[in-house]
């Protein structure tokens, strides 16, 4: 059958033990110089993501989420603190991550099947053998019939699919995804999601989302982290305790709506702090 | 087949229509042959002397080719080098744009008395006129790569190698196709200039030889000649570009 590039023993619950993180951000500060003026980015940002765990950030529109994925992906050097990866130490290191990013990004002049299996060309895997694995894929993602169509015959869902398995196919074990479906109309995006949870469920990668949704990240993650407005801290961390697999009910369960609101009260509160300081 | 005949056809009844009206005239107002010979004269003219014409012909379709490819490989090679290092890109940019300043006409007698009358001063005249565009479309498209996609090769680690020959080249690809077709029709009037300032060849030649004669027939032949050869030099071109770019054809 097929297997995903890596894989990692295992607990019951899905969440290896005694490895090293998938991901370990410690302390990190960024701050940008824009007119002689130090504006401060992220202030001391921690967190982590366990092998085969799946994290969310949620946190209001400019905490610095992005700068933040800018220097767990090594483009973007913080001023101090450190980013490990599988116990190595691996800060303003590009290549170690898998990414999807806001929009598709789908190369137009690729087939579908070209465009999934880009990452791991550039990880210098040969295309032939990549192709095969992702024929595989691209029926299990749905999207059979169009491994030679071009992006733009392919509706916006289908796209991000695309995306994703192009992610998901790519060798590094940590999988960045950043707001994937908030181009989506909210149909569609529900579909994703749950599309998105079975296939996490299948496959259990490690997996840093970013949102500004807080019902989507209480859907997906085991854990998830509030960052603050500008500059970026994090407010608070919460183990989402629902098991797995995820009931389509979950979301009319009572400790669901309660922490829902919870965590849109800190938003609003975050955001409001937002506009004042504007 | 059809749509490409719908597409032919109205352009067609025009140049015939003109055609008309100029064979009407020659004979209503009994222009004179040296002034201004009917096209049917013309037609005539061409057929009885078809064989030299020939080899003028070839001759400049070879100066063409060979000025043309080394022209647009120059061009190329100097959008990425400059799309490369932008240091080199600010120093020379200006300096392109200068050397399109310079008139050809002005430049090929000085070229005659540098490199001789061989092919080396032909060439260069060609690719001066031919690099340009190919270098400022490819510049262009270079510079419009899509920033969601480079940040997307830059975040799973891809080499400025890899962004290049996967992203950024496939991406200008359209533009380099507008620039190459300019530079296609521009490479058979390089190539004329270049034959009239020195050659003993080809339709320039044959088109001085002409105009010291008076033969007014025999010039509109020369000039149907270069039509002919510019059009389906660009339609060389326009077809390679389908091939190439076969996914930007969206309808």
């Amino acid at each position: 059958m097929l297997e995903l590039p890596t894989q990692h023993d295992r607990n019951p619950d899905g969440v290896a033990t005694s490895v090293s993180p998938a991901l370990q951000v410690t302390n990190i500060h960024k701050s940008f110089n824009r007119r002689r003026l130090g504006l401060s980015v992220l202030e001391g940002v921690t967190l982590r993501v366990e092998q085969g765990e799946f994290v969310s950030i949620v946190g209001p529109s400019g905490c610095g989420k992005s700068t933040l994925f800018h220097i767990i992906g090594g483009l973007v050097q913080p001023d101090s603190g450190e980013v490990w990866m599988n116990g190595q130490e691996v800060t303003g290191e590009r290549g170690h991550i898998s990414f999807m990013p806001q929009q598709p990004a789908l190369f137009p002049w690729r087939t579908i099947e070209d465009n999934v299996i880009l990452a791991q060309e550039v990880k210098g895997i040969s295309k032939r053998e990549a192709r095969m694995d992702a024929r595989e894929w691209i029926a299990k993602v749905g999207l059979s019939g169009f491994e030679k169509a071009y992006p733009h015959m392919l509706s916006g869902g289908m796209q991000q699919r695309a995306a994703f398995l192009r992610a998901l196919l790519s060798p590094e074990e940590l999988m960045c995804l950043d707001e994937p479906f908030s181009a989506l109309d909210a149909l569609t995006r529900s579909d994703m999601q749950r599309w998105l949870l079975d296939m996490w469920e299948e496959n259990r990668r490690s997996i840093l989302l970013i949102t500004h949704n807080i019902e989507e990240a209480l859907l997906l993650s085991n854990r998830i982290y509030v960052f603050s407005s500008r500059p970026g801290t994090v407010l608070q961390e919460i183990e989402v305790p629902f098991s797995r697999p995820r009931q389509e009910t979950m979301t009319e369960d009572p400790t669901f709506l309660g922490l829902k609101r919870e965590l849109s009260a800190l938003m609003k509160e975050e955001q409001r702090k937002m506009q004042i300081l504007r | 087949m059809r749509l490409w005949w719908n597409k032919i056809w109205p352009p067609l009844v025009a140049v015939l229509f003109l055609l008309g009206i100029w064979q009407l005239c020659t004979s209503l107002f009994e222009i004179e042959k040296w002034i201004l010979p009917s096209p049917i004269n013309i037609a005539r003219e061409a057929i009885s002397g078809s064989a030299g014409l020939w080899q003028h012909t070839l001759a400049t379709v070879r100066l063409t080719g060979v000025g043309f490819t080394i022209g647009t490989s120059v061009g190329l090679l100097i959008a990425i080098v400059l799309h490369r290092i932008p240091f080199l890109k600010s120093a020379l940019y200006p300096l392109l744009i200068l050397s399109q300043n310079v008139p050809t006409i002005a430049l090929a007698p000085l070229l005659m008395i540098w490199f001789g009358f061989g092919l080396l001063p032909k060439v260069i005249v060609i690719t001066l006129v031919c690099f340009f565009p190919v270098a400022i479309a490819m510049m262009g498209g270079l510079r419009q790569t899509d920033p969601i996609m480079l940040s997307y090769m830059r975040m799973i680690g891809a080499s400025n190698r890899q962004i290049f020959l996967k992203l950024e080249l496939p991406h200008a690809l359209p533009s380099l196709f507008s620039g190459i077709k300019i530079a296609a029709t521009y490479s058979v009037m390089g190539a004329v200039i270049a034959e009239w300032i020195g050659s003993d060849k080809g339709i320039g030649y044959y088109m001085m030889l002409q105009k010291s004669s008076y033969r007014t027939d025999r010039m509109f032949i020369a000039i149907a000649i270069i039509v002919v050869l510019s059009l389906t030099m660009f339609a060389m071109i326009a077809l390679l570009e389908k091939w190439f770019a076969r996914w930007n054809q969206r309808q």
